[in-house]
Formats: structure tokens, C-alpha cells, sequence
């Protein structure tokens, strides 16, 4: 499915280290996409055409954009909100970070034109506390744009008002999640909420909220300047043997981290494989060795073992080998010689931090497998921990209907995975009775 | 007696006409005094409760739920250093960096050098991952912070 023509389009100005400024993003055909929006199409009509691009949210979960904005009431008299989602910390994903810092006026078009479809006349840019440069890049861009009168009242003169805040986190991964998200943005604890309603309904300040993604604003700037047939002729169509597979769509910012010699984040169009990732893009496994696995998509999504690097990365490839789904598109390559009590130990203590405390089995759960997971590292594992690990993995998140919001499910994914993937490197060392070598700070 | 000066008021009432609650300004707030305190004593946050329309008890419930704010007793030094421990970091020698850093400047993660100049914590991912291993320096990344380039670091940190 690959083009082998494939041209960035996300990274497009960014690759050529192009300016910030609106003035530049404007000479290389920025707004292009709005004028025409507010010149020739309906609120509507852009909906349509995000609708017709086959368009998922970048933000995990994937969730068709255009079907998501349909989803607020008819002929509300507002406000209805819109909340970009910034928070961006799924571990070992950072591609939002160089959309903001390198070329913000790329995603503020894509803001403005989806807060026009959704009437929006609202939008809060939610940063993590640790992107300070981007968040500040993307206050400098709003600034630019109140002064173009690209917001504000009557925007290019239309009855249009829409004011665009950056609002910054203070270092909490669940304020990524979208009502955790809500709650935070209202001052509160960052506690997601019970869903149904849906923000759509019941979002921001009790009102219709629609919460997308950083990427996915990037890419509604280019399926309304490109069309939507353009949009569909990258990326891989659905999968006629799965009918819920609605098709992956369009370019992705693929990160990759870890092993690699070449770390960084590439553009591609959605179905490229993991092997030729790693060894195209990010120059094969560092120091000559081979791979032992990686993380496919964020932590979340659980893990690969090398013989499964041949996985497309869409959005239906990595569930084909277990994992929960495309996650963010992040792959985190570990070698031959990383030990699988390391990664796991790593990832339970990740969750254990980051679960928000609210449900018995996320916030327990999490814990337990952190004290198994240390115990395995200072080798006073046992067999039978294997199969504790796997049952507080399954009986936690969204899918066996424990809790409230899908962290549990994220957490849950990749204990599971690594349990049966790497069994037998798990009985080896169990049985060997070895400890973990791997530095630690010392600290939880 | 207030600790909260004109200015940081000023600031934090800037806030209120881009939401529709008061409320929502509580983060915003906090923010602007611990970027100027290095912690939030417990008398501003009882000014914040007071300028927001809020109970004490209600700024104080979403202060703690961030591990991100300081109490008076354990106030930020000049520089807040987070030394990343996300796997990506972990697999390139972050474990190491965080250990080594709290050697030299003799403080364990959470606490501040003798100094008063630099506190050291750990952070999550700080998704700077392609330079891993990476470290938080206030609000900005930075990547590749390889063992040799540790002193310059520190040197930085301690001017
Ligand atoms: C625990 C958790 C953390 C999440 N973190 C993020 C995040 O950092 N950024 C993001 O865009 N979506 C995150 N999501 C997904 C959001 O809930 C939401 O689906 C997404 O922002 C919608 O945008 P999209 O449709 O454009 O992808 C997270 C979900 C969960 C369950
Ligand atoms: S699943 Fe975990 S993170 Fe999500 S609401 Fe429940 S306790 Fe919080
Ligand atoms: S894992 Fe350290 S920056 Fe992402």
C-alpha cells in the first residue's frame, strides 16, 4: 500500500525548516483552506467533507472525526466547545510537541475550520505543563491570528466569533483522557467522567464539547484544502474481512524511539509495517544487534515481538497480533539484550503512577502488578505470578467493564502481552532465579 | 497579611473572562504562584479559594490531585530539573542520568541542592523521546544528555 511518491504533508514546512510566522506559513498557501471554507462551503459541507476523507482521530482511539462532530445536538443555541487535545503523554510519543513548536498555524487553521463546522465559539488548546516552547509557539500563532482577524469577532468579516486559549496541564497523563481532560480544564481533579453522556452532549462546562487531537486538526486543515478523494488515495482502504474496519486514511506521524540509530518521527501514509520503520527510517537496531520487540503504539497498545514487525501500523493491523489497536503510532524498539522483566517492570510503574485513583480495580490493580514486577526484578518471583499478572491484566479497564475510563484497559494490555508473548523468556528467568542488572534510581 | 502581591492578583483575575466558571481559573492561578513563589503557601491558597468565588478545601482538592504543586515546606529551588524515566529514556540510560545527577548534587529525587539552585525529580515521559535520554529543564525539554555532557549541565544550572 505504500506510495513510493509519497510527499510529507504534515511535515511539509517543517522538514524545510520553514518560519513560524504567519506571514511565511501564509506565502507557502496557508489559510488557503479557510478562505475557501468561509468563502464557498456550509458549515455542513465541511463536516461533509471531513466525513467523506474517512478522517480518525490521531489521538488513540481512532474514532472517525467527521461521524464524532455529528454527534453533537441539532440546532443548539451554544456555546458549544471545542477542546484540542495537547496533553500528549502517551509514553514515547512527541509528535504533537513538533506540530506546535514547528509550524502552529498549520494546526490553528485546522482549529478554525473545524470550530466553524462544529459552530464552536470556543477552543481551548489543553498543553501538557512540559511543552512550555510549544505551548508559547502556539500562543505566539493565536496572537498573530487575532491580529489577521482570524479570530476574534467577526472573523474575516463573517458572523463568525471564535476566541482560541491555550490552557496548560501540570503534569498528569490522565488529563489526556477527554473528560479527564474536561474536569481539569474546569479547575477540578482530573477525574474522568462516567460516560454516557458523551462530551458531544455533555462536555466543557456541561456544555456540547468536541475533543480532538493535535495531528487530527493538522490533517482537517488539508482534507478541506485537498479534497477528501485526496485524502483517501493515501493510506490503506478497510479490510473487506473485517466490517467494522472503516479504512486508515491519510498520512501519519509515526515516532520511533528507543533501540534505534536513527530515533525521530517520520511521515508516512498510515500501513506502514514496523520492520521497515525501524530499518528504512530509523536506520535498523542500534550497535549491530537485533531486536528483541517493541512497543507498537504508545505503551498502551501492548507490545510486538520481532517475529510480528511485519504488522502494518493502520488501524487494524496491530490488533491482528493482540495489541489493542494503532494507539498513537509510537514504536519503541528494544533489543536482544533488554530483559522483559525491564520493560515491564518499567511500563507497571508508569500506570501505577499515572491511574487516577477513582476505580477499585485500576487503582489496585496498577499497584499489584508494580509489587509483582519489582518483586520479579529482585528475583523473589514465582511461576504462579505469571498468572496473577494475566488475571489482574484482564479483569481491569473498560472492555470487562471495570472502570471508567480506558487507562485500566492500557494498563491491563501490555502486562497481558508481555505474559504471553515472552513466556518463555519469563519461565527462564523465574527458574533460574536471576535478578534484574538494569540501573535504577532507586526511586518509584 | 497577604502573600499574594497586586501583581500576582492582576495576573490571575486576567484569567477570568476566557471561562465561563470562575473555577476554571484554579490551575491558571496556581500556576502563576508557583512560577513566582516556588510553591503555593497555604494562606494564597486561600486567597486563590477567596478571588475565585471558591472554598478553600475546593483549590486545596485540585492543588493535591497534581503531584505538580509544592507546599510551603518544600519550595522549588531556582531551576526545577525532571530527568525522564519514561521506557524510551529508560532504554538509552535515564535510570543512570537520574542517578548520577542526584549523586553530584547530593539530594535525593523530590529534594533541592544546598544550594538553593537546582531540585531534581522524575518525571514520566517528557516526550522529548528521540533524545533520549532526555531531562525537563522548568518547562523545556532537552534531549541527548549523554554522561559526557552532564558537567556542562550542571554547570549551566549552578550559574
Ligand atoms: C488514559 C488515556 C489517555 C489519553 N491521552 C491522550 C492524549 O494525550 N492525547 C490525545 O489526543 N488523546 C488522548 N486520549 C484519547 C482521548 O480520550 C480522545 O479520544 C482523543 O483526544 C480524541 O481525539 P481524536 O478523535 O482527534 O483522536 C487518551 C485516552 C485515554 C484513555
Ligand atoms: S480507569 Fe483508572 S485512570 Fe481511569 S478513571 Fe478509573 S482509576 Fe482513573
Ligand atoms: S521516554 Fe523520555 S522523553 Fe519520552
Amino acid at each position: 500500500m505504500l506510495m513510493p511518491d509519497f510527499e510529507p504533508v504534515l511535515l511539509r514546512r517543517i522538514l524545510r525548516n520553514a518560519d513560524v510566522s504567519l506571514e511565511a506559513y501564509r506565502a507557502d498557501g496557508g489559510y488557503r483552506a479557510l478562505a475557501k471554507a468561509l468563502g464557498e462551503m456550509a458549515p455542513a459541507q465541511v463536516i461533509d467533507v471531513v466525513k467523506a476523507s474517512g478522517l480518525r482521530g490521531r489521538g488513540g482511539a481512532g474514532f472517525p472525526c467527521g461521524v464524532k462532530w455529528t454527534f453533537l445536538p441539532k440546532d443548539h443555541p451554544g456555546p458549544i466547545y471545542m477542546c484540542v487535545n495537547a496533553d500528549e503523554s502517551e509514553p514515547c510519543t512527541f509528535n504533537n510537541r513538533i506540530l506546535m513548536e514547528q509550524d502552529p498555524h498549520q494546526i490553528l487553521e485546522g482549529i478554525i475550520l473545524s470550530c466553524y463546522a462544529v459552530k464552536a465559539t470556543t477552543a481551548y488548546v489543553y498543553v501538557r505543563y512540559e511543552y512550555g516552547p510549544a505551548a508559547r509557539a502556539m500562543q505566539r500563532a493565536i496572537d498573530e491570528a487575532y491580529a489577521a482577524n482570524l479570530l476574534g469577532r467577526h472573523v474575516q468579516g463573517k458572523d463568525i466569533h471564535l476566541d482560541v486559549f491555550v490552557h496548560r496541564g501540570a503534569g498528569a497523563y490522565i488529563c489526556g483522557e477527554e473528560t479527564g481532560l474536561i474536569e481539569s480544564l474546569e479547575g477540578k481533579r482530573a477525574w474522568p467522567r462516567i460516560k454516557p453522556p458523551f462530551p458531544a452532549v455533555e462536555g466543557a462546562f456541561r456544555k456540547p464539547t468536541i475533543v480532538n487531537n493535535i495531528e487530527t486538526m493538522a490533517c482537517v486543515t488539508h482534507v478541506v484544502d485537498r479534497g477528501a478523494d485526496w485524502f483517501k488515495s493515501i493510506g490503506v482502504p478497510p479490510d473487506p474481512k473485517n466490517p467494522r474496519d472503516a479504512g486508515s486514511y491519510g498520512p501519519k506521524l509515526y515516532c520511533l524511539s528507543g533501540h534505534v540509530n536513527r530515533p525521530g518521527c517520520v511521515e508516512l501514509p498510515l500501513g506502514i509495517t514496523v520492520r521497515e520503520l525501524v530499518e528504512k527510517h530509523g536506520g535498523g537496531v542500534w550497535k549491530g544487534k537485533k531486536a528483541k520487540g517493541c512497543i507498537p503504539g504508545g505503551i498502551s497498545m501492548g507490545l510486538m515481538t520481532e517475529a510480528e514487525f511485519d504488522t502494518p501500523l493502520d488501524f487494524n493491523g496491530p490488533g491482528k497480533v493482540g495489541c489493542l489497536g494503532l494507539g498513537t503510532a509510537a514504536v519503541t524498539v528494544f533489543d536482544e539484550d533488554t530483559s522483559i522483566v525491564d520493560v515491564l517492570y518499567n511500563v507497571c510503574r508508569f500506570f501505577a503512577h499515572e491511574s487516577c485513583g477513582q476505580c477499585t480495580p485500576c487503582r489496585e490493580g496498577t499497584g499489584w502488578m508494580l509489587k509483582i514486577a519489582e518483586r520479579l526484578r529482585r528475583g523473589q518471583g514465582r511461576l504462579e505470578d505469571l498468572k496473577i499478572l494475566e488475571e489482574v491484566g484482564h479483569g481491569m479497564g473498560i472492555m470487562p467493564g471495570t472502570t471508567i475510563c480506558g487507562l485500566a484497559d492500557g494498563a491491563g494490555w501490555p502486562v497481558k502481552m508481555a505474559v504471553r508473548k515472552f513466556r518463555a523468556e519469563f519461565e527462564d528467568y523465574l527458574r533460574a532465579g536471576k535478578k534484574s542488572t538494569a540501573a535504577l534510581a532507586g526511586v518509584h | 497579611m497577604s502573600v499574594l502581591s497586586e501583581d500576582l492578583r492582576q495576573k490571575i483575575l486576567a484569567y477570568l473572562p476566557r471561562y465561563p466558571s470562575k473555577q476554571a481559573v484554579t490551575l491558571p492561578a496556581l500556576h502563576v504562584v508557583q512560577d513566582a513563589l516556588r510553591c503555593v503557601p497555604l494562606e494564597a491558597v486561600r486567597e486563590i479559594a477567596d478571588l475565585l468565588d471558591l472554598s478553600p478545601a475546593e483549590v486545596a482538592d485540585t492543588m493535591t490531585f497534581y503531584g505538580f504543586f509544592r507546599p510551603e515546606d518544600k519550595p522549588l529551588g531556582k531551576t526545577r530539573l525532571w530527568v525522564c524515566r519514561g521506557l524510551a529514556c529508560a532504554l538509552r540510560g535515564g535510570e543512570e542520568l537520574l542517578s548520577d545527577l542526584c549523586q553530584r548534587l547530593n539530594v535525593r529525587p523530590g529534594q533541592t541542592s544546598a544550594d538553593g539552585k537546582v531540585t531534581v525529580e522524575f518525571a514520566e515521559c517528557i516526550g522529548v523521546c528521540e533524545g533520549a535520554p532526555a531531562v525537563l529543564i522548568d518547562d523545556a525539554g532537552r534531549g541527548d544528555v549523554t554522561p559526557d555532557r552532564v558537567d556542562a549541565l550542571l554547570a549551566e544550572l549552578r550559574q
